[in-house]
């Protein structure tokens, strides 16, 4: 199952309600998915930081085929690639309403399970002061 | 030291993929539909068995299965790579690598795909390399959704209407009709790519290659040893690639900036341009893969292909034919294979009924991961 494939430490934080990203102790980039050394300077050193959780909304597809028999979700069901404040790019769901999503929509992310696991998924961000207040 | 003109594709061989896939019946093996494959393009080319001093195989994990089989026990080069589309064009490119390097004087290329026999999907559980469970935890799979995504970022960004790529999926079928192989040869009007269901939104049924069985074989050699064997040569005049190597299929740029890469390079070293190609193959494992290519390579403007292919332009009797077998959607999902072959039947004038007139240049093009291009000639 995917839960004892992903990041011990990603899991961890989505359960808590955290963004858990890696990024390099040296060169500051941040990268996703897990993985031992920095793609940019090659250094091993790297820390665990709590992302912004923002993040734009690069492209979406509706799945419509069923390919996994056993995933909570049903078709046809959003997959969202979304890039991070930080810099990485990853692949998610949108969470509430996604019939009028366009690519460059802001978003913020939210946790939510899937076949019990907690996962970043993302909402469209809404935008304070915007004028449509109070309306 | 290029490639230009030092080695020549004698032989290609391929299996009847139209009457494999009407036979729903029957079992396959991807080692003997290869093996098929390997004794047509050896007969293609006249040549012997043991005239052959190189394997590669693709999609076919066990060469040594694939030598036992073929009675090649000692070739001077062998290798067995992985089936994915881009392989196709890398393994001619290793070819010609041991040819030029005389590691090998006469390489066979055998590809076996039973994809429908042993019923897959190209996607769901098991797939993807070390980090597509991040993926796959929200039932995200499969290249198709990729690519998807991709064309749903192109036409948004570009404001392509809807139905944008049915000329493609349409090119493809009326190209099949001419082709007896093929395995679909029934006319596919706009009204049938419009109510064809979604597979991953917004890409249809149509505009997704086909699951079928069937083998590829080509040999490559020198251009001095295949000037021996008094037929029809089809050299390649360059060839070059360019990775876009991140954690996805998907491009942030639709692989503008590697076929850009590919294109500067295949052109430069062949003394050509876009306008000296008579007709195009490109690896179409869904239909937009088609419009980034053409964009990539300078066919047409980024943001614009869309309706560069929708008026005939790259239909036979139009300005650059493209996929003049079917490509992946209508002739047979071979991963790149048998565009190679169709590049060489169109440049010796056996493509019959496809054939496009005084076809002198041929380029094949894979936008992909690993994007690459060559170029052909008719020596």
């Amino acid at each position: 199952m995917p839960e004892r494939e992903l990041d011990p430490e990603y899991l961890a934080g989505a359960a808590a309600g955290k963004l858990r990203l890696q990024r390099c102790a040296k060169c500051a980039r941040c990268r996703f998915p897990a993985s031992p050394l920095c793609p940019s300077c090659l250094s091993w050193d790297f820390n665990w930081i709590d992302a912004s959780g923002r993040g734009e909304l690069l492209s979406w597809i509706r799945m419509h085929k069923q390919y996994f028999s056993q995933l909570d979700r049903e078709v046809p069901y959003n997959v969202a690639m979304v890039r991070l404040e930080e810099g990485p790019m990853m692949i998610s769901a949108i969470d509430g309403d996604d019939t009028q999503l366009a690519c460059g929509t802001p978003l913020s992310v939210v946790f939510r399970p899937v076949n019990g696991v907690p996962l970043p998924w993302f909402r469209v961000a809404s935008t304070a002061g915007s004028a449509t207040d109070g309306q | 030291m290029t490639v230009r003109d030092a080695v020549a594709i004698v032989g290609v061989g391929t299996t009847e993929f139209g009457r494999l896939y009407r036979d729903r019946t029957t079992y396959r093996s991807a080692y003997s539909l290869g093996a098929q494959a390997f004794t047509a393009a050896l007969e293609d080319a006249g040549l012997e068995r043991d005239d052959i001093d190189g394997l590669i195989c693709a999609r076919l994990p066990n060469y040594t299965r694939v030598a036992d089989m073929i009675g090649l026990r000692r070739p001077s080069y062998c290798l067995s790579i992985d089936g994915a589309g881009r392989m196709s064009a890398v393994a001619v490119q290793l070819a010609i690598g041991a040819i030029q390097s005389g590691m090998a004087r006469a390489v066979a290329l055998v590809y076996g795909n039973n994809g429908r026999s042993a019923g897959a999907s190209y996607g769901g559980e098991g797939g993807g390399g070390p980090t597509a469970h991040y993926d796959t935890a929200y039932g995200m799979t499969s290249p198709g959704a990729y690519v998807a995504m991709m064309y749903q970022r192109y036409r948004e960004l570009y404001s392509v209407p809807d139905l944008a790529l049915a000329p493609l999926a349409i090119n493809n079928r009326t190209h099949a009709m001419r082709n007896e192989n093929a395995v679909m040869r029934a006319p596919l009007t706009v009204e049938d790519y419009a109510n064809s269901r979604f597979i991953a939104e917004p890409l249809r049924l149509f505009d997704y290659c086909l699951i079928n069985d069937g083998g590829v074989a080509m040999i490559l050699t020198s251009t001095d040893i295949a000037a021996k064997l008094d037929r029809p040569m089809v050299t390649v005049r360059s060839t070059a690639s360019s990775g876009d190597l991140t954690n996805f299929y998907t491009s942030d740029d639709f692989f503008q900036e590697s076929c850009e890469s590919v294109a500067s390079r295949v052109f430069s070293a062949a003394g050509m341009t876009t306008k000296d190609v008579d007709c195009l193959q490109i690896y179409d494992n869904f239909t937009p893969t088609i419009l980034f290519s053409l964009e990539g390579f300078g066919y047409c403007a980024p943001g614009t292909a869309w309706e560069w292919v929708r008026d005939g332009r790259i239909g036979l009797g139009g300005e650059i034919p493209v996929n003049t077998s079917g490509g992946h959607t209508s002739e047979s999902y071979m991963q790149g294979w048998a565009l190679h072959v169709e590049a060489v039947r169109q440049l010796r004038g056996e493509a019959g009924a496809r054939q496009v007139p005084d076809c002198e240049v041929v380029q094949y093009i894979c936008a992909a991961p690993i994007t690459a291009s060559h170029l052909l000639v008719r020596a």
